[in-house]
């Protein structure tokens, strides 16, 4: 946020607090004395490192991406001090290159590794199964079922990366991070860092220094399956009816509580090593084990390998959220028991979609009105707001992968285009934070190999998608105080695109905008516009005066519409035949102003000029900002 | 199943409607009581505009923090539509209760999708039992369409297993810091919103009604 962030005192020692698991891992995280902290923004894990900000004695940062926050952790473990990152699951792909050697160098200062999986893509590209890494990084995992647990586990592995040198995986879903319940909290206890020694050995991972090192990682695998068999994070609850017990993690826990209250449960806290011993316990006290993951087939196969039979994804989805009601008539099937229908009012109702809109005035409306309007062009998009774009209703973007990924592709279409392609321009989209994160090295790419890409920088001076968190470009950090502002256009010019191929415009100037990338597309050679305008959720915006629709002057012709802005509203549609003979549908239209912050955009294409201030006198107070 | 003593409160609306306020509200109203709580978020998506639910679930020991379809003892609804969306997730002796605001998105504006025609009243017509009120104009005619929320909290407060008292003492709470012409103007809103229900569903708000 751009708004400088008070620090509060934190709430005292044994109070129970409703907190999030996202604040629960951060109250636990400042409690373990922990010094530095590192995240870069990503749904659901991005209020971790946000609400750590708060916290005082310890160093919090919005990293460029999550390589560098696992880096700077790491970085800060080797001094013997405390430290945490946190990142959403696809931020770990991106930092991999790190964990896979980090295993092997071990911890010094206790590390933990908050990795949140968006189970069921609430708001995501993918949905992944973190708990692999623990398998291929060779690191334990723990996986808390709600916020206390979150909480309890968190201070648990700083003291237990410390005592094995390993880092720790914190296994994290949505339904942990983004919901609360009561937490008893404690008091925070300092933990001065012995210090940075020497040990090239351990610390300068060339191959012979990995080579003897790797053995570690195999008897470390060993050592923490045995504390795993006597650790209380893995609890045997006999119960009470042992016709089916089940083997269950995170969240899928309590959904097993929830619905099969008396049966025998396996729950894993410390969820790899997994402890075959107690499994086979398990499986002796009942007659058939069904194990509940989220989300894909991972334990079930790892104890079927170990030879205990047992079911899992035969009858569970191997996708998306599990509940309640979807194991219970899933299990009661595998029984053999009678599965109830569903009684006929729970049918849901037939409700239009509601996707999520750009904001009113968001700067991106006027970059996809403009390219919907331009012909023979491919789109490579990214991620953030303006992914959006790929909607209604500018159907105006052509790709999306990962973070940083419109550069790579852009380039891949330009050179491997064949001749139906021969005349089409490419245009790469992406958004200023994601230039940072990841895009700069593909735009470099770009001009290194003399790619033939026009790309729109959106600069809108925050991270919009995740909330309007700071990035070196908006020229504060993580508390809202000054930090050193990054110039972008200096850095595209020093990436090597041409001085002259460099343009800032303004995205809420319709025709000069339609021109400059008009004009850049014809160009045969890499040029960047950087379109500047700042979202709307963060201060640097300023509400201007609201518009109107004068109704006596609207001709239905729905031009405005095409802008996407969610302030503008249809208020009778009418069929006319035009003197051709053809038939059109005109939609005379409205604004809400209690909605519209007065952006202008679809005051342009509004030939009659029915799209006017609305006077000073009937202003909504709230919009007028101080 | 063991969800015999937990209430089921449903809250939905649309991003930036104050959704999530109100069911916090509810969870500190709920926790004061002594119960157990569990509150989703769903947070995330910056953008306005999209759907947003929130799921209250309160008692002795609460487990899943989901609740699912058919289980919800009083529903909350901010629009009308999005409380149609929802209304699946009633017990069928659940109560709706629902601000009859209109929020139509770009998709419906761009002729794609349509707005249904009365969403209340196909919630009706499926045998739902259903409250609705116009949560601004109330707000409007308090003199601030801010108390919107305040109203929204109001209209459920003699439907919880607790005195709306607990509740209306959350919401000063809140605004405490702001002084009392705030606090006044909250309470003002917190009566009207009750007021609004009752008057619907032909009893005085007594104090210690449960759902
Ligand atoms: C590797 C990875 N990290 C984080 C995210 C979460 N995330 C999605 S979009 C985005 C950044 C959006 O910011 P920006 O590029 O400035 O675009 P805006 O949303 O402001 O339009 C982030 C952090 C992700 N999808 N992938
Ligand atoms: S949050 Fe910012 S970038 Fe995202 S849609 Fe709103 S104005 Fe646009
Ligand atoms: S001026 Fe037009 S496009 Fe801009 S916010 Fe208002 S209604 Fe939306």
């Amino acid at each position: 946020m751009a708004a400088v962030m008070p620090q509060l005192a934190p709430p005292p020692a044994a109070s129970r607090l409703l907190l999030s698991g996202n604040e629960a891992v951060a109250r636990a995280v400042w409690e373990s004395g922990v010094r530095v902290a590192a995240a870069y923004p990503g749904t659901p894990a991005t209020e971790i490192i946000e609400s750590l900000a708060r916290y005082p004695d310890l160093h919090a940062e919005w990293s460029v991406n999550e390589k560098v926050s696992m880096e700077v952790a790491l970085g800060a473990s080797m001094t013997g001090a405390r430290a945490f990152c946190a990142m959403k699951h696809v931020g770990l792909n991106v930092a991999s290159d790190c964990l896979m050697t980090m295993t092997i160098t071990g911890a010094y200062g206790g590390l933990v590794i908050a990795v949140a999986d968006d189970v069921g893509l609430s708001s995501s590209q993918n949905e992944q199964d973190s708990r692999y890494w623990g398998r291929f990084a060779h690191l334990p995992v723990l996986e808390p079922a709600d916020s206390q647990e979150a909480y309890e586990m968190t201070k648990f592995a700083f003291g237990f990366s410390e005592q094995y040198e390993t880092p720790v995986l914190l296994r994290l879903t949505t339904r942990i991070c983004h919901v609360k319940g009561l937490v008893a909290v404690g008091a925070r206890e300092a933990h001065e860092p012995p210090g940075f020694v020497k040990n090239p050995e351990r610390w300068v991972m060339v191959p012979a220094h990995a080579r003897t090192r790797i053995p570690n990682l195999y008897q470390r695998d060993e050592t923490l399956r045995a504390v795993s068999e006597a650790s209380p994070l893995n609890i045997l609850e006999a119960g009470t009816d042992r016709t089916v017990g089940f083997v269950a993690s995170g969240p899928a826990y309590m959904h097993v509580k929830e619905a099969f209250p008396n049966a025998p449960v396996l729950k894993l806290g410390f969820s790899y090593p997994w402890p075959p011993q107690k499994v086979r316990e398990l499986a002796a006290l009942c007659d058939k084990l069904v194990v509940v993951e989220e989300t894909e087939q991972l334990l079930e196969t790892e104890i079927k390998a170990a030879g205990i039979a047992c079911h899992g994804k035969d009858v569970l989805p191997k996708m998306g959220e599990l509940s309640p009601q979807v194991l219970g008539p899933a299990v009661d099937r595998l029984l053999g028991r009678p599965v109830p229908p569903p009684p006929p009012a729970a049918a849901p109702m037939k409700v239009f979609p509601r996707p999520p809109t750009l904001c009113a005035s968001c700067p991106h409306m006027g970059i996809y009105y403009t390219l919907a309007q331009i012909k023979n062009i491919i789109v490579t998009g990214d991620i953030g707001c303006y992914t959006l774009g790929a909607g209604h209703p500018w159907n105006a973007l052509d790709t999306t992968i990962c973070m940083g990924a419109t550069m790579g592709v852009a380039l891949g279409i330009d050179k491997g285009r064949g001749e139906v392609d021969r005349n089409k321009r490419i245009i790469a989209v992406i958004g200023d934070s994601t230039f940072m994160h990841m895009g700069m090295q593909g735009l470099l790419n770009i001009t290194y190999n003399k790619g033939n890409v026009t790309v729109l920088l959106l600069d809108n001076n925050t991270t919009g998608m995740t909330g309007g968190q700071a990035t070196p470009a908006s020229g504060k950090d993580i508390h809202g105080q000054d930090a050193p502002r990054v110039d972008l256009a200096k850095v595209v010019e020093a990436l090597g695109v041409a001085n002259e191929r460099i343009k800032v415009v303004d995205p809420y100037e319709l025709p000069i905008l339609f021109k400059t990338i008009r004009d850049e597309i014809k160009v045969d050679a890499p040029s960047v516009i950087i379109a500047r305008r700042p979202c709307v959720l963060i201060e640097d915006f300023k509400p201007f005066r609201p518009y109107l629709v004068e109704e006596d002057k609207c001709t239905g012709c729905g031009n405005c519409i095409e802008v996407g802005c969610p302030a503008i509203h249809v208020t009778r549609r009418e069929k006319v035949i035009k003197p051709s003979g053809r038939e059109v549908e005109l939609a005379f239209v409205n604004i809400d102003n209690q909605a519209c912050t007065g952006c202008g955009l679809c005051v342009q294409p509004c030939a009659p000029d029915a799209i006017q201030h609305v006077p000073r006198r009937d202003i909504p107070i709230h919009i007028v900002k101080t | 199943m063991s969800q015999n003593d937990i209430t089921n409160i449903l809250v939905c609306g649309i991003g930036g409607q104050g959704v999530m306020t109100a069911t916090e509200i509810l969870a500190e109203a709920a926790i004061a009581e002594g119960h157990d709580v569990k509150k989703t978020e769903v947070a995330g998506m910056a953008q306005r505009g999209g759907v947003v639910t929130s799921h209250l679930r309160f008692g002795r020991k609460v487990l899943s923090p989901q609740i699912e379809p058919g289980t919800v003892q009083v529903l909350l609804g901010f629009e009308g539509a999005e409380a149609l969306r929802w209304s699946h997730y009633l017990k069928p002796d659940g109560l709706a209760l629902v601000n009859n605001a209109k929020l139509v998105p770009p998709v419906v504006e761009l002729g794609l999708f349509d707005y249904p025609e009365d969403p209340t009243g196909q919630m009706r017509a499926a045998g739902r039992r259903v409250v609705s009120f116009d949560a601004m104009s109330i707000a409007r005619d308090l003199g601030e369409v801010r108390l919107g929320n305040t109203v929204m909290l109001g209209a459920i407060a003699d439907y919880l297993p607790f005195s709306s008292e607990v509740l209306l003492a959350c919401i000063v709470k809140r605004f405490a810091r702001k002084g009392e012409q705030v606090v006044d103007a909250n309470r003002r809103a917190f009566a009207a919103g009750r007021e609004a229900v009752a008057k619907q569903l032909g009893a005085a708000p007594s104090e210690n009604a449960t759902a």
